[in-house]
């Protein structure tokens, strides 16, 4: 199956994230199966405070790219075609923001062990 | 025009949308199987010349452009691995016309995916399902043309990468999809009906495209009762189109209008239509629209129509989709009910709302009631904000003499910058 990233968008800080959308993640690769989809890997990003950026060489505090909605976690997921991925995408707890799906060019990331 | 190129011309406009959804079947690749049907059509001319016009326009030319297509699939073959489309199973489909099913609706549902922007939807739908040339759709919206042909180019890239589905939606999804495939023929109508700026009010070309589009997915889905309500909607507005303008190009207002000149076939199909929907459950937002449109066209004037109605079909119609432009447009019909003050009660609290900061037809609807009401220098620093806002040269012509009057009407003293 073809694969997508699912970028998570939140406002809120990872640290301060409910504990009911911290569950919630924890049960994500089940749904996802459930609905006939698989979820290759998944991780959470620590607060862009904690980001360092590199742009020509010059090294500077903070995320490249300011935005409102700090990217928080990316996971990898395996759906049949954009409806499909776009179903699953919308299981990802969110406590405020969103997420972007994209899919992936031509290699699959395999499952770290 | 000779009779064959006339042939070839109204199967163009009739046959295109079948042809090309029968190949992108065999090409699996939308570049592809436009190229074979564009071939087809040529070859539709010559041959059409020497033996006449097929029974079957739409058959004939499906049949040329899968040989066009396959040929040229078998030649590059070797050459290239595409990203096909994703086909859903052929298993078990109704087959028609020699047994080439009719992908219509899938043509139409890929094109209007909500995962492509609304205007790649447009054109898309504009390019593939009707037939027009990228540089006439880029004049129609008033772009360069490789600013048009980018950005359907794109959208069909991000339908082969993302992997959008060449497929009728699944029932549970299907009334999203409708009424995603219907806003873009709505848009299309308006576009067409009235232009955003430029000199003439109507370009006839998108809103008769976007009629045969209503007309098309009526017949391909005449079980969905919003496709009949829009139909419906675009039928009325299309029976009053020769009246909107006078004689000098001014615009008119519905109470000027000469409604012997409306189109009473129009007005009556799109009753039918109207009335059936209606009797087969609770109404959407294009039925609804319809319903009020139609009661409009029904009026023998614009005093004599049932105003209290049409309050009534705008409150369900804001209760089922709360636009702040349906609130304006109900904030009339409440005037005509109630009297010009109940309705600039609405449309001050709109003002206060601000999502319709910037829309032209906010301060014009105010400063018409506000000229009922007889508080005119109000009126004209209401007329002179639409002004500010219309870029159509129609309208700006039709508020220009609107404030004239309602100028001439304020009190002495009392003068325009």
């Amino acid at each position: 199956m073809p694969q997508y990233a699912v970028l998570i968008y939140e406002r809120v800080p990872p640290e301060e994230l409910p504990a009911e959308v911290m569950r919630a993640h924890e049960q994500l690769p089940s749904r996802i199966a459930e609905l006939g989809g698989r979820e290759v890997a998944g991780m959470g990003l620590a607060p862009d405070s904690t980001a360092t950026s590199i742009r020509g060489g010059v090294v500077t505090d903070g995320p490249f790219i300011e935005t409102k909605e700090v990217l928080a976690g990316v996971f990898v997921i395996e759906a049949r075609d954009l409806d499909h991925a776009l179903a699953l995408a919308k299981l990802t707890p969110i406590a405020d923001g969103g997420v972007e799906v994209r899919p992936l060019v031509g290699f699959e990331v395999t499952e770290s062990g | 025009m000779s009779s064959i190129e006339q042939a070839v011309a109204d199967a163009h406009r009739r046959e295109w949308a079948y042809v090309l959804a029968a190949t992108v079947r065999v090409t699996r690749d939308l570049d592809a199987a436009e190229e074979a049907v564009q071939d087809a059509y040529v070859q539709a001319l010559r041959t059409w010349a020497r033996d006449g016009v097929p029974a079957r326009p739409g058959a004939w030319l499906t049949t040329v452009a899968r040989r066009v297509a396959l040929n040229a699939l078998r030649r590059r073959q070797t050459l290239e691995a595409k990203l096909p489309l994703l086909l859903e199973p052929a298993a078990a489909e109704p087959a028609e016309d020699g047994g080439i099913p009719d992908d219509r609706l899938r043509l139409v549902f890929t094109c209007c995916h909500p995962a492509l922007a609304a205007e790649a939807q447009v054109a898309l739908t504009l390019r593939l399902v009707c037939g027009v040339p990228t540089a006439d759709i880029a004049r129609a919206f008033l772009v360069a043309e490789p600013t048009m042909a980018a950005r359907i180019t794109r959208a069909k890239k991000k339908i082969a990468t993302a992997r959008i589905r060449y497929a009728v939606p699944a029932p549970n999804e299907l009334p999203e999809r409708v009424d995603a495939v219907l806003t873009v023929i709505h848009l299309l109508y308006a576009t067409g009906h009235t232009a955003g700026s430029g000199d003439t009010l109507q370009r006839d070309e998108l809103t008769g495209r976007a009629l045969d589009l209503a007309r098309l997915l009526h017949a391909l889905l005449p079980a969905e009762r919003e496709v009949a309500g829009l139909l419906a909607l675009l039928l009325v507005h299309h029976a009053r189109r020769d009246t909107r303008t006078g004689t000098d190009g001014r615009l008119l207002r519905l109470a000027e209008q000469d409604r012997s000149r409306w189109d009473g076939a129009l007005i009556a199909e799109s009753d039918q239509l109207i009335v059936a929907a209606l009797r087969a459950g609770p109404p959407g937002r294009f039925t609804l629209q319809a319903a009020i449109a139609a009661l409009h066209a029904q009026a023998p004037s614009y005093a004599e129509t049932d105003w209290p109605q049409i309050r009534t079909l705008y409150d369900e119609l804001l209760r089922i989709w709360p636009s702040p432009v349906v609130a304006l447009n109900r904030a009339v019909a409440v005037s005509m009910v109630d009297g010009p003050q109940a309705g600039l009660d609405e449309i001050d609290a709109l003002e206060r709302d601000g999502r319709l900061a910037g829309y032209r037809y906010l301060p014009a609807t105010k400063a018409e009631l506000l000229h009922r009401l007889g508080r005119d220098s109000e009126a004209v620093v209401a007329y002179q904000a639409a002004l500010a806002l219309a870029d159509n040269a129609t309208e700006h012509e039709f508020l220009t003499e609107r404030l004239r009057s309602a100028t001439d009407s304020a009190q002495p003293g009392t003068r325009v910058p």
